[in-house]
């Protein structure tokens, strides 16, 4: 085992840490960067030489403090607003103390903190997630740059941009009360769960960027769960993002076009993921505090557990998209709901419960398939063909155009050979 | 007499390492398993899961307690084990050595009492 991967993988692991302690104490996440930085490099030099120390996320940040410290010092532009205790020791003498250094209780709210800021509202969904990549994963501008096909200058730009604003947050966010530190996890799992959105749902481009989003996504998650034990949501949520992971293999074929789930190759899903995913989903359920992502995440599970697309068991799904109704009312969960009644209780009923939804959907491409594919089965072609037809014009994908003119064709000549008869 | 390796690392740590590093490391357990097998000396292996999937029980008096986790922050948790068995200390010692390095720690220790009921005699 190369020292040089070991170290790297150190670096990875440390950083969301290291980097949250140093931006709660320097109110600056530009500072803090380089904090890290400067800490990676004398790492290197150090542990090349000496071997690892026992605890590298402390060396880290003792490192990453001092020598910002000794910097600032010098450059009396930098002014903090708290008194820096004098830390002069080299962290290499002092390993034995560096656990008692790091509180866990500060670091959970520091990480905390640091991933809020990445949410501030004030950014768009996109600054967000980009800027969370960034500074929590480290990931290079441009490798978010191509994640989200924007040129590296562009994204560099809005990286800067989005970073001064949530430093303008960092010197408002105090230790948090207990009702904040719902309200911010809240903000973050929700951050968390558009990333891993925004790899699995964006098709073509670069597959392996976007599976390296989701791979994002399910760290923050399982950070947040150490941080955070007792989180019912926050358990359903890396439940919820294994389980849909756990299909990424059978999700895309060899041209690298998406697979239905019903007709995916249930062989490639990763069972290692689908039973981590099962037993943190059971283990949130205990506490009895269902939410929308153990609600989701049970949704996935039951798919999960069918062998095939026919064993599925749409009558506990149709229970639980009710139950998300309940807790998560939105036009598309309503749809989803729809789709799982026409498979209990048939076409006519998925249907009913559609027709609430067509203000609301009525630009929602998939909204006007699902309708219309209800409508073939229940033998109302010429309304089938009506819909697909509008689905055409709300942008499809080049795979979903075929699919749809396809099914149009199919329609068409069943409409052919009622009317002969 | 039985001995077990118990397996002691970072959560998290080898999914970090690149790919043909980690495959490295895993053909190391296969070696292992493979060579102990055909001895027949190879007992019980496990690989368990995040500790972010653990519940803790614990009795006090006759209230029991059941806690996520054990949460131990950055500190090396169990990470997997094997029951192996050996003629002494030392051979047990000599296997864990053929497991990968830098990934783990493996902790050595022989079993005082290991089968799947509890006889009598053990009280």
């Amino acid at each position: 085992m190369p020292l040089e991967s070991e170290i790297a993988a150190h670096f990875a692991m440390a950083r969301p840490r290291v980097l949250a302690a140093l931006t709660r104490r320097f109110s600056d996440i530009d500072l803090a960067e380089e904090a890290y930085q400067e800490a990676c490099l004398r790492a290197l030099e150090r542990w090349r030489r000496d071997g690892l120390p026992r605890d590298p996320t402390g060396w880290l940040l003792l490192t990453g403090r001092n020598a910002t410290i000794d910097r600032v010092r010098r450059d009396k532009r930098i002014v903090f607003q708290d008194v820096m205790p004098e830390q002069e020791e080299d962290p290499g003498d002092v390993e034995a103390d560096l656990a008692d250094e790091i509180d866990l209780s500060e670091l959970r709210d520091d990480v905390l903190r640091l991933m809020f800021m990445c949410c501030h509202p004030d950014l768009s969904l996109q600054d967000q997630l980009a800027l969370a990549l960034k500074v929590i994963g480290g990931f290079s501008v441009e490798k978010i740059a191509r994640a989200f096909v924007v040129r590296p200058k562009a994204m560099e730009q809005r990286i800067t941009r989005a970073k001064k604003k949530a430093s303008s947050l960092a010197t408002q966010l105090d230790t948090p009360s207990l009702q904040e530190r719902a309200a911010r996890l809240d903000a973050v799992s929700t951050m968390i769960y558009l990333l891993f959105n925004e790899g699995y749902s964006a098709s073509g481009g670069d597959i392996h960027i976007h599976t390296e989003l989701c791979e994002e996504a399910i760290r923050l998650a399982r950070l947040l769960i150490a941080l955070f034990p007792s989180q019912p949501e926050v358990m359903g949520l890396l439940s919820l993002c294994l389980l849909q992971h756990s299909r990424r293999r059978a999700r895309i074929d060899g041209k690298g076009g998406l697979v239905p789930l019903e007709q995916q190759d249930r062989s490639l899903w990763s069972r290692v993921e689908i039973s981590e995913g099962k037993v943190l989903l059971e283990k949130a359920l205990l506490r009895g505090r269902p939410g929308s992502y153990q609600i989701q995440a049970a949704i996935a599970a039951v798919h999960c557990a069918a062998a095939g697309a026919d064993d599925t068991d749409w009558q506990e799904i149709e229970r639980l998209y009710a139950a998300l109704e309940q807790v998560h009312p939105t036009p598309v969960v309503s749809l989803n709901r729809a789709v799982a009644l026409a498979k209990v209780r048939g076409a006519a009923a998925g249907l009913e419960h559609l027709s609430s939804l067509s203000d609301a959907l009525s630009n929602y491409l998939y909204f006007h398939t699902t309708r219309a594919a209800l409508l073939d089965e229940g033998g109302e072609t010429r309304e089938a063909i009506r819909s697909y037809k509008r689905a055409l014009e709300l942008g499809p994908t080049g795979q979903e155009y075929e699919h749809i003119r396809e099914k149009i064709a199919l329609c068409g000549q069943k409409q052919k050979n009622t009317d002969a008869m | 007499m039985q001995y077990a390796i118990l397996i002691y690392g970072t959560e998290g740590f080898f999914e970090r390492l690149p790919e043909e590093e980690q495959e490295i490391a895993l053909q190391h357990h296969r070696d292992l398993q493979a060579e102990l097998d055909e001895k027949g000396t190879l007992g019980p292996v496990a690989r368990l899961m995040d500790t972010s999937s653990a519940m803790t029980v614990r009795k006090r008096g006759e209230s029991v307690l059941v806690l996520d986790g054990p949460f131990a922050e950055t500190k090396e948790q169990l990470l997997g084990l094997y029951i192996i068995e050996c003629a002494s200390i030392d051979e047990a010692i000599e296997q864990a050595k053929k497991l990968p390095a830098g990934v783990a720690a493996y902790e050595v220790r022989p079993v005082g009492w290991g089968g799947g009921t509890i006889s009598d005699d053990t009280d």
